[in-house]
């Protein structure tokens, strides 16, 4: 590591457009944030961690910017930096919306392996050359993505994971009942009976008939 | 037997010098957990055994995945609070604090010095408590029983000041986004400072069972080694970053809540062993008393909750009843949600297992459109592939322990 200080977000700017002539700023509340065609976060992250101190990669998640939206999903790579102290946000568009893919970062952090697991689970984001490309937190053979827009708050009707109980037992995961709530009235409703509280996820409740398979 | 590793401690070479070619077999695989002590909770290690050593280990998580971030999703962000008790819920308060200051951050909100410093009383009575309960389950672990009824006697009296303060022992919910849910009670603060000083004593009567105890120190001292290098690329916070000697804690290098305030000293490992990260915990709470005692002596007066935060906080109850202004106000904070600029704001708090982090999509309005939290407990625990290997089966359990994961907080 050469230099150690955490430098300010117009130089990051700077220093990345050097290397990356295509990175732009990304507007943000707190830290310096950039984004970047998803090709080049690798040799990004390389240069970030080697050559400016940010040597912890605290986190890579995943954004879903609704069904209808293009691009549809975006990475997200939070790094700090432990002895300058600084954290710094790159942001990639995934090329493409129906089978979103991502250059692995395991080669530079074994940490992002289950970082990327994770993602993988939950937004279903494909991470090209990464080892072990396996569910983390949902069982191995669970058919959705639950963190994605077009996934109810509910959850969907799905096989038991052990074929041989659910035989046995004719069981199945049901959706969770959303009577419940939680309750969230939509804002700058002025209908009254439109601006009711009720569950923001709407996909089953007593209006409505439970979703079958997506 | 050639293997691609090297034995990490004197038993386990012994173990495998034992294991003379001709009592060879082939490799068992057997699954520890999810319903085993030493797993504290859900956690499923898939080991791979060659005779008594660890050859492979696969973690198996997600046995309390309840969908937080999706819950998130769908509920505005005052209804969330109660969730992030649920997450490290054995410090509870903690993780109030770090969520409201995520969730300050985007609404640009500036809390007075009473509310930071009751907040920062919290986290570090939270961090006591935590600490406590993650020693005497240690103690349990390698064979110290007793270790468990002292810890478990101080954390009841801490949770008797928890109960005063939030109404609640374990699902505290005390913070707000903008404040706290209400103010100290009367003499609360007095007995928050009497509990310090009977503590400090009791604390080291604790840690001497253990610092120097012959047996504690053969299963711990070069057991679980984990370098610095190794430390930072997996991503390791907290305690177990600072046990393998990355002097790296967010309350002295990015303070929030005013802990630039506060004079305390981060203790670091030389070794980065079980017995390092034990010890920087024994230290962590010492200097958890210190920063309470601290806060308490110079206790602000003034308001507990921030001027800018009518529009989140629900106002008085008997203001809604009596004024129109309030009552619509009312309505509005509990039905659309407190209403947030658009932006993305990242914040990680030192909550007692490490950095948690809650990276925030807001596109304005009451509920956030994503919300990514960052736990601890996940980041620490996926260098278990690495650590175990090479140690025998017993020292698994000990490895566990000392790095004092929480299954609520790693699953989400």
């Amino acid at each position: 590591m050469s230099s150690l200080a955490a430098a300010p977000a117009t130089d990051l700017l700077a220093v990345l457009q050097a290397r990356f002539p295509a990175a732009v700023a990304r507007p943000s509340v707190d830290h310096p944030a950039f984004n970047l065609p998803m090709a080049e976060v690798p040799a990004a992250l390389l240069l970030l961690r080697d050559e400016h101190g940010y040597d912890l990669l605290i986190d890579v998640t995943a954004v879903d910017w609704d069904v209808e939206a293009r691009p549809r999903f975006s990475v997200v790579w939070h790094l700090l930096s432990s002895t300058a102290h600084g954290y710094v946000r790159l942001v990639a568009d995934c090329v493409s919306d129906a089978e979103p893919t991502a250059p692995s970062v395991v080669s530079l952090w074994a940490g992002a392996n289950w970082h990327e697991r994770e993602t993988f689970d939950l937004m279903g984001i494909q991470f090209t050359d990464h080892p072990d490309l396996r569910r983390i937190l949902m069982w191995d053979g669970y058919p959705f993505h639950p963190l994605r827009k077009d996934f109810p708050l509910a959850g969907i009707e799905t096989p038991l994971p052990d074929l041989e109980v659910a035989d046995l037992t004719k069981a199945s995961v049901l959706p969770a009942p959303m009577m419940g709530g939680p309750f969230v009235a939509s804002s700058g409703e002025m209908n009254l009976t439109e601006a009711e509280p009720r569950a923001k996820d709407e996909s089953w409740n007593e209006r409505s008939a439970k979703p079958a398979v997506l | 037997m050639p293997t691609d590793y090297a034995f990490p401690d004197s038993a386990a070479k012994t173990a495998n010098a034992i294991e003379a070619p001709e009592f060879q077999t082939e490799k068992m695989s057997l699954s520890m957990g999810p319903s085993h002590p030493s797993t504290h909770g859900v956690l499923r290690l898939q080991l791979e055994l060659d005779g008594e050593i660890v050859t492979g280990c696969d973690p198996v998580l997600g046995y309390l995945h309840r969908g937080d971030e999706k819950i998130a999703e769908n509920m505005t962000y005052n209804q969330f609070v109660p969730y992030t008790d649920r997450l490290d819920y054995l410090a509870p308060l903690a993780n109030n604090v770090a969520y409201a200051c995520a969730v300050e951050r985007l609404a640009k909100l500036e809390v007075p010095e009473r509310c930071q410093a009751i907040r920062v009383i919290c986290s570090e009575m939270a961090r006591v408590s935590a600490h406590l309960l993650g020693l005497g389950a240690y103690g349990i672990d390698v064979g110290a029983w007793a270790i468990f009824l002292y810890t478990f006697t101080e954390r009841e009296k801490l949770y008797k000041l928890f109960e005063e303060l939030t109404g609640a022992r374990f699902t505290t919910s005390y913070t707000r986004i903008g404040g706290v849910a209400r103010d100290v009670p009367e003499g609360w603060v007095e007995k928050v400072d009497a509990f310090c000083d009977q503590f400090l004593p009791i604390l080291e009567n604790i840690l001497n069972l253990l610092t120097r105890n012959k047996i504690f120190i053969d299963r711990t001292q070069g057991v679980g080694v984990i370098s610095k290098a190794d430390a930072l690329a997996y991503g390791l916070t907290g305690p177990n970053l600072r046990g393998s000697g990355v002097p790296l804690d967010l309350r002295k290098d990015k303070p929030y809540s005013g802990y630039e305030r506060y004079e305390f000293d981060v203790a670091i490992g030389a070794h980065g062993d079980c017995f390092d990260r034990y010890m920087v915990r024994g230290e962590e709470m010492r200097q958890s008393v210190r920063i309470i005692k601290q806060a308490i002596k110079s206790f602000p007066k003034g308001d507990w909750y921030a001027k800018d935060a009518v529009r989140i906080f629900a106002p008085r109850k008997d203001k809604v009843l009596t004024s129109m202004e309030e009552l619509i106000n009312n309505f509005m904070i509990t039905t659309e949600g407190p209403q947030m600029p658009a932006g993305e704001v990242y914040f990680e708090a030192e909550v007692p297992k490490g950095a948690l982090g809650f990276f925030i999509v807001s596109k304005g309005g009451g509920v956030p459109y994503r919300m990514k939290i960052r736990s601890p407990s996940f980041c620490n625990l996926s260098i278990l592939p690495k650590v175990c290997q090479g140690n025998l089966v017993s020292d698994v359990v000990s490895i566990l322990g000392s790095l004092d994961f929480v299954m609520g907080e790693c699953d989400r």
